[in-house]
């Protein structure tokens, strides 16, 4: 605002203060830095010069590291596996949330209270109690080691979640505009695709990047329910490190490489995330 | 709030999701249940064991110790991550380039996965490759996060503290922006002090979704997995060995089904009646703010 | 109390303003009476919001300066200024109970609570909220709210001026007309100078000595509202002000006659030669249906609003306006219309031209 920087100098006291606003950003965001800067100048080093002498940035700039992994399947497959079942988990969550969300958001219900709260458990649960029942579940399935098992087993946190940021966007589009629609003659169907989805974009936008987020960074469920064909880019990290020796290197560069999709999808999303943040709730 | 009408038809729309949760949740659920009321020798053969296991959790100090390390590591977080996110959300441009900057900045630990951020940490915590511990070792603090207990709780903890700040500085920043200007112009003109404006009107207006910040932070604190075993193994010792960890080790690492699945029963009531409370005082501050 | 002089005052929200139309608010030169009611009446984003807050000091203008009592307060912060103001929206502080909000103001002020408690008491009785001092203010109606927020301006006795940004908005229909009643009794009592910001002109006209009606970031017109209704100085003003509002018709205007179509129309004076867009104004109240003299019109409706009639008529492709009493007689043959040559203002390029050489005729009663 440019009134305050006018009146800044008036008082004495609050000219301190602006500058305090912008030293305490400051920090906090090198203190978010330094550990992402520290892993990129990893992976542009080769592991001689990791191991060797102890310096800042590269000195002996190197982007094997990078053509290791995007030329090995081994590895770059463990991306595409990631975002496959990122991909299907989304798709899937927020299709399924949306008519819940509106029944919840819109109608009362036998019992709407109680299953509201029990999806919301779910979202509570922790995955390590459901890690082994998952196992069993999808091998006795035949699910085990296929992309849509990861993608249903992360619906467990998802789809509540999902229900639960889009129920909030619903509330606050007025009913009035559901009623006139069906006075205009529109069908259920045709209303919700045409006229309600549009107004609750930015919350079906916000859902999805919930779901994207929660499903990319999560490990534990990924890894158990996997082995070789779906086999995520984490659980690749994770086991190339024990299986090769320490190559500090390419683990490096692997961690910067799956730090992109989310920066990509945050970049996108930049103007809703506070928002987003608040699950529609502000 | 707009009335809702009452439409047991409704139930229809819930279905899809009713279905795709009991398939995910309830099933597995199920089996944790049996389990936790058996017997293994190996193979396929169980043997009922009633409430057995239960009454060994209850008694096992290795449960309690679990507990125990689990309830300090959330409130040290929080003690540190709310005041710190509030200063972070403050301290936040209101619009403009600056304000999107930060947003996307501060977002980012959000998106990694959680084993690269125990990767990213395990290496800038290593004395010799990483910033961190080359730097405190140079400095002649003694720092070793997988021989040192203090080391090691400090690494997680700041490490936690890192990853998640954001989420409680977004949440924060939120809340602020959905005061009106107009507020902070009638505080001008009442004189207020920069503490009252704080006092009476942004924590006021945060408090819901602070609320919300605490509560998630509590409880995925409390179901924290990843970060710490990549780092530290649950180490030195059981010194970070968390409850998820534990139980971890305990249903894929030694296959004891029948304590594993008591152990998680036990963990999800815990949970179960922590997120009861959260509803509970969500909807009550619903209602009183009249939404 | 003071007296608020604004001085060659303008502003634009752009750093480097080019033209007068990066101008939010154009020049103006002003002064506010000590002790006045005065309203800011505008449609939306004509400019009077900056200027209020240009006076209350939310707001610092490109250039000119604010005085009060004399005194240059342009940069001035506003707590320095001792205004208080009402917002759109109420603004109570939610989690203090209504005593302390009222409080507020004088115990930031470092006030002993002795005087502060008694003056609470005062304004408590001022707002009529005596009963409700121990409530929490976050369950409170909005004029309840809105009360709170007029009472933390009035607690402070040396109160330099109280500044309203639309404040009935939110209020609900019954209340609106309790609240201004309660606003103008107040006025009178206490004599604080007000300065109230409106769009809706029955809420200007009735609250205030003197409306100021702004357009396009520009003041068009001072006055009471009997000087608006009868001699707009602008067209804008003419037409935001009444109900409906005044008939305006391109003419060509010679001497003591206007020219439409080449039917003329008796002015209340001569006039010279007038350059630009010309026409003339005529308030609804001043027309008349007539069967023999006049302009020719042709009626296309007639509403009945209660008291009196509106005739929606058509005059050479002009739609124009006329009231007719409860008992007057709208027959078909009465295809004309008649303005009474008193009330028949000139406007060269939208504002108004006196005639040549003539103080006001005053003028009769509207109706």
């Amino acid at each position: 605002m440019a009134d305050l920087s006018t009146q800044a100098p008036a008082r004495g006291l609050s000219l301190p203060k602006i500058n305090s606003r912008a030293v305490v950003m400051t920090l906090y965001l090198v203190f978010l830095m330094l550990p992402i800067y520290w892993l990129v100048n990893m992976s542009l080093k080769t592991n001689a010069e990791i191991l060797g002498e102890f310096s800042l940035w590269p000195r002996d700039l190197t982007l094997q590291n990078y053509v290791t992994i995007l030329t090995d399947a081994s590895w770059y497959m463990g991306y595409v596996n990631s975002l496959i079942y990122v991909v299907m988990n989304t798709v899937i969550s927020v299709a399924v949330a949306l008519p819940a969300a509106y029944a919840f958001s819109r109608y009362h219900f036998m019992g709407d209270k109680h299953l509201f709260f029990w999806l919301l458990t779910n979202r509570m649960a922790p995955p390590a109690v459901f890690a082994l029942p998952f196992f069993q579940l999808y091998s006795s399935v035949g699910l085990f080691d296929t992309h849509i098992a990861v993608a249903l087993a992360h619906c467990l946190f998802n789809v509540p979640l999902a229900v639960w940021i889009l129920e909030g966007f619903m509330r606050g589009v007025p009913k009035e505009i559901d009623e006139t629609a069906y006075i205009d003659g529109y069908s259920f169907g045709r209303f919700f695709v045409k006229i309600f989805m549009p107004l609750i974009a930015s919350g079906i936008g916000v859902a999805a990047f919930f779901c994207f987020m929660f499903s990319w960074v999560e490990l534990l469920l990924s890894r158990t329910l996997t082995s070789v064909d779906a086999k995520p880019i984490a659980a690749t990290m994770t086991r190339t490190v024990s299986a090769s020796g320490l190559d500090w290197g390419v683990l490096a560069a692997a961690g910067v490489l799956t730090i992109v999709p989310g920066a990509l999808v945050i970049y996108f999303v930049r103007n809703y995330i506070a928002k987003g943040f608040a699950l529609g709730r502000v | 709030m707009q009335e809702k009408t009452v439409n047991q038809k409704a139930w229809f729309l819930v279905l899809p999701v009713l279905v795709l949760v009991a398939f995910s949740a309830v099933i597995p659920l199920m089996t944790v249940v049996n389990y936790s009321v058996q017997d293994t020798f190996g193979g396929n053969q169980f043997f009922w064991a009633g409430l057995e296991w239960f009454d060994d959790l209850l008694h096992s100090e290795r449960m309690w110790n679990a507990l125990g390390r689990q309830l300090a590591f959330s409130a040290i977080i929080l003690a540190i991550e709310v005041p710190l996110g509030i200063l972070v959300a403050l301290s936040m441009p209101k619009s403009g380039f600056w304000a999107s900057f930060c947003l996307v900045v501060m977002s980012l630990p959000l998106l990694i996965p959680w084993n690269v951020v125990g990767t990213i940490w395990q290496i800038f915590g290593r004395v010799d490759i990483g910033l961190l511990g080359h730097t405190l070792d140079k400095l002649g603090i003694p720092y070793n996060y997988t021989q040192d207990f203090i080391s090691a709780w400090a690494t997680v903890i700041v490490m936690d503290v890192w990853h998640w700040t954001s989420l409680v500085a977004l949440l924060a920043y939120a809340g602020l922006q959905s005061i009106p200007d107009a507020y902070y112009q009638a505080a001008k003109i009442d004189q207020a002090s920069r503490w009252k404006v704080f006092r009476y009107i942004e924590l006021p207006k945060m408090a819901g979704v602070l609320m919300i910040a605490i509560l998630l932070r509590f409880m995925d604190s409390f179901m924290i997995y990843t970060e710490p075993f990549v780092v530290t193994g649950g180490g030195p010792g059981n010194a970070t060995t968390f409850l998820s960890i534990d139980l971890v080790k305990m249903a894929l690492g030694q296959f004891d089904l029948g304590p594993a699945a008591a152990f998680s029963i036990m963990y999800f009531l815990v949970i179960l009646l922590i997120s009861w409370v959260f509803y509970t005082v969500m909807t009550n501050l619903d209602r009183r703010e009249g939404k | 109390m003071a007296k608020i002089t604004l001085d060659n005052l303008a502003h634009s929200y752009l750093p480097k303003p080019a033209g007068e139309e990066d101008y939010a608010l154009k020049e103006l030169n002003h002064d506010w009476e000590d002790g006045a009611a005065y309203a800011l009446l505008g449609s939306s984003g004509c400019g009077k919001s900056t200027l209020l807050n240009i006076i209350s000091g939310l707001l610092h203008p490109s250039q000119g300066r604010v005085l009060f009592d004399g005194r240059d307060v342009t940069r001035a912060p506003t707590a320095e200024r001792n205004i208080a103001q009402v917002f759109q929206f109420p603004v109570v502080y939610d989690t203090m109970t209504v005593h302390d909000n009222l409080a507020f103001p004088l115990r930031n002020r470092g006030r002993d609570e002795a005087y502060v408690a008694e003056r609470v008491q005062e304004v408590a009785r001022m707002i009529g909220m005596e009963a409700d001092l121990n409530r929490k203010a976050r369950g409170l109606t909005a004029d309840a709210k809105q009360k709170i927020s007029l009472g933390r301006g009035m607690v402070r006795k040396d109160v330099n001026a109280l500044l309203f940004d639309e404040p009935l908005t939110v209020i609900d229909p019954h209340m609106k007309w309790e609240l201004r009643t309660q606003l103008k009794s107040l006025h009178h009592e206490f004599g604080h100078t007000m300065i109230y910001v409106t769009h809706d002109q029955t809420e200007a006209l009735t609250f205030a000595d003197k409306v100021v009606v702004m357009y396009d970031g520009r003041v068009v017109q001072i006055g009471t509202p009997q000087e608006l209704f009868e001699r707009p100085e602008h067209t804008f003003v003419g037409y935001f002000i009444g109900s409906p509002g005044m008939n305006v018709i391109p003419a060509k205007v010679e001497g003591k006659h206007a020219y439409i179509n080449g039917s003329s129309v008796e002015l209340s004076g001569g006039y010279g030669a007038l350059d630009g867009k010309v026409e003339i104004g005529v308030r609804p109240e001043f027309a008349r249906l007539s069967d023999s003299d006049g302009l020719p019109v042709k009626v296309r409706r007639v509403e009945d609003v209660g008291r009196h009639k509106i005739v929606r008529a058509e005059c050479f492709g002009n739609d124009i306006n006329i009231i007719a009493g409860e008992g007057d007689r709208i027959g078909a043959d009465m295809t004309r219309v008649v303005f009474d040559p008193a009330h028949v203002n000139v406007y060269a390029n939208d504002w108004r031209v006196s005639p040549e050489g003539a103080g006001n005729g005053s003028a009769g009663e509207a109706a």
